[in-house]
């Protein structure tokens, strides 16, 4: 067999003399920003801390109730004081921090991408197999290279989750702009709008319940990858487990897991409602 | 000059349309030349002029490129060929920004399905145009309930479009569209899918506000009667072209082929057909003649009544033979007192099912006057049935 086979193409080599090339040419860049971004999350995961924990509690009880009612901040009430009572509350304040952090940057990255997606036929061809790329690939392959260029911690697990999560609101801004009924655009064009007045006018504001759909999806796969993210040290609930495995203890793992399902459900119910209220 | 003109107007729908524009100089049809390259014919050479403060109706049927037309009017389709003149300007040569000043300024676009932003309570609908154009916040707040209350949507401000009946909806749309104080209204099957109670309405509606407001419409229907109604002018299209131009009138006593007698056919001329396309020149006898003129005259003229008018025409009344024999007897000198000023008088718009009416209580001749009451003609009862019994 070895005789005939065909040489192996190096694409491995390839892709490694690739990441070299970026990592001695742009490293310093990237550990610049990964230094200020560790400050920001430190402060934002410390500011979060410094109050005790029933205060933040209450405080995103109102925010649940503010944007989606009553049943959903009674949910984040008992949610969240569960997940003190079980001393869980720093890691999940870190896991917490990390998902907001990335899906932030996340959605601004993907909002105006769809869009370039959804007003352009061109940008579209070359988006679309680079997200089903994305969203392909295994999640935790990201991580590798997200060292070299950010470090170990949190900035390359955000870095990393950032790239994972952003596939659905791309996708789903994309979505909600073709949508907009061709009659409207049309009742738009008669009236001597731009193109710029169309979209802001027009396009974004009827694809905002789509694009919410999006960033729940994105939030959803933001905390699925910063768990995944405690192997390169990002800390936080994922963490939690992380230690479980390595020390063998199924009820140390399973209570983290469990927070982390409450964690998701929270984060779900809270940002579903203000899609469908749109 | 007239508002809109258009010059052979041609479009073609399709990849590379040049290869339709050689077949059609060919004569083919619009079939043979879909089978052949694909390519569907919307419009071929459609010319036709709108004067100032006209309602002109694009009648067809699904298909027959009326609405491919309204929207060459404004560019939202380019033509494929043909030139398109908005008060004598060549609007097909514009470029980007030039077309967008025109469309915010000339033209407003009223459409089948409302197209009214669901996002936009009412009022936001209508200021729409104007916040295109940059105009101040007050201003816009001022202008767009100012139109509310004219389309009589007064108090529905803050409404979502969502809240109100489709009639409602339709106002908001013409309202959108008459905020920018356009030239020129496009209405696009505007009525078509509203119920029939509502549209006969908003029909009426938008008649009598077009007499105030006096815009240059052009008006798309399927419908035959709704055209006929609203139209001053009605321009027929198949397949298209363009079938017949003229006056509801015009198409109903002359269709000009099969295809518009088809139409036609099932119209119902008692509301159609007017008082002016029936009525006979009349004989007149004048106030001051001596009663022997005025008994020469019936016998000659072989009448049993005669109108009686003043020098200027202005209807006096009507007199029998009987009474005004009676007067030549007695030697009367004047026919004053025989007058019968107590009569039914029509206008030329009145249309038959009135005149049939009046018809059954007056057994003399029915006079047609216009607003100075000055006589136009007559309208007698044989005339009534000849509109009648006339096939097609």
């Amino acid at each position: 067999m070895e005789n005939f086979s065909i040489p192996k193409l190096p694409l491995d080599d390839w892709i490694d003399a690739g990441l070299d090339f970026l990592t001695e040419n742009f490293a310093f860049l990237t550990k610049n920003i990964s230094e200020y971004l560790e400050k920001i999350i430190n402060f934002i995961i410390d500011s979060l801390i410094f109050f005790p924990p029933w205060v933040i509690i209450i405080l995103f009880a109102l925010i649940a109730w503010r944007l989606s009612g009553r049943q959903v901040a009674l949910f984040t009430l008992i949610g969240f004081a569960f997940l003190w009572n079980l001393r869980l509350w720093e890691p999940t304040i870190e896991t917490l921090t990390l998902v907001i952090v990335a899906t932030f940057i996340a959605v601004l990255i993907s909002i105006p991408i769809g869009v370039l997606a959804a007003i352009s036929k061109k940008a579209y061809r070359i988006i679309m197999p680079l997200l089903d790329f994305m969203q392909t690939m295994p999640a935790f392959v990201y991580l590798i290279p997200a060292i070299p260029f950010f470090g170990l911690g949190s900035v390359s697990a955000i870095f990393s989750t950032v790239i994972f999560a952003m596939p659905p609101t791309i996708r789903l801004t994309c979505l909600g702009i073709k949508q907009v009924p061709k009659e409207l655009i049309e009742a738009a064009d008669a009236f001597g709008s731009t193109k710029r007045q169309k979209l802001f006018k027009l396009q974004l504001p009827l694809a905002i319940p789509t694009i919410m759909a999006g960033i729940n999806q994105t939030i959803m796969l933001a905390l699925s990858m910063v768990v995944i993210a405690a192997m390169i040290g990002a800390g936080g609930l994922g963490g939690e487990v992380w230690r479980a495995i390595q020390r063998l203890q199924p009820g140390m793992g399973f209570q983290a897991g469990i927070a982390i399902v409450i964690l998701a459900m929270i984060l779900d119910r809270i940002t579903q409602k203000i899609g469908q209220k749109n | 000059m007239a508002k809109i003109k258009t010059v052979k107007l041609t479009k073609i729908f399709g990849p590379s349309p040049k290869r339709a524009l050689t077949l059609l100089s060919q004569g083919k049809t619009k079939d043979e030349i879909f089978n052949q390259t694909g390519l569907a014919v919307a419009l071929v050479d459609v010319s036709f002029e709108v004067q100032a403060g006209e309602i002109l109706v694009v009648m067809g049927l699904s298909g027959s490129g009326k609405s491919s037309l309204i929207r060459c009017l404004n560019r939202l389709i380019e033509p494929t060929q043909g030139k398109v003149f908005i008060d004598g300007e060549d609007i097909t040569n514009l470029d980007h920004n030039a077309l967008l000043e025109l469309r915010r300024h000339k033209f407003g676009m009223v459409f089948q399905h409302f197209a009214l932003f669901p996002h936009r309570n009412v009022c936001h609908n209508v200021e729409y145009g104007l916040e295109i154009q940059h105009k101040d916040k007050a201003f816009r707040r001022e202008k767009a309930c100012q139109i509310l209350k004219l389309v009589g949507l007064e108090g529905w401000e803050e409404a979502m479009p969502s809240q109100l009946s489709g009639g409602m909806q339709q106002r908001v749309g013409l309202a959108r569209a008459l905020a920018i104080e356009p030239d020129i209204l496009l209405m696009d099957e505007a009525f078509n899918a509203l119920d029939p109670l509502i549209r006969d309405e908003m029909q009426n509606e938008l008649i009598s506000l077009q007499n105030r407001i006096k815009k240059t419409i052009i008006f798309i229907t399927h419908n035959l009667d709704e055209a006929l109604k609203m139209g001053d002018r009605v321009v027929l299209m198949r397949e298209g072209q363009i079938v017949q131009i003229g006056t509801p009138n015009e198409i109903i006593t002359a269709p000009a082929d099969d295809y518009v007698k088809r139409f036609v056919k099932n119209v119902d001329k008692c509301k159609l057909l007017t008082a002016q396309s029936i009525q006979v020149p009349a004989v007149v006898a004048y106030s001051d003649d001596a009663p022997r003129t005025v008994f020469d005259k019936m016998q000659t003229e072989s009448l049993s009544t005669i109108f009686i008018v003043k020098r200027d025409n202005t209807l006096q009344g009507i007199v029998q033979i009987g009474s005004v024999k009676t007067a030549v007897s007695r030697g009367d000198k004047s026919i004053a007192s025989l007058i019968n000023s107590e009569l039914p008088t029509v206008t030329a718009t009145e249309p038959l099912t009135t005149l049939i009416s009046i018809l059954a209580k007056w057994h003399w001749p029915v006079p047609v006057v216009d607003e100075k009451h000055q006589l136009q003609g007559i309208v007698i009862n044989t005339g009534v049935l000849a509109a009648l019994a006339k096939k097609e």
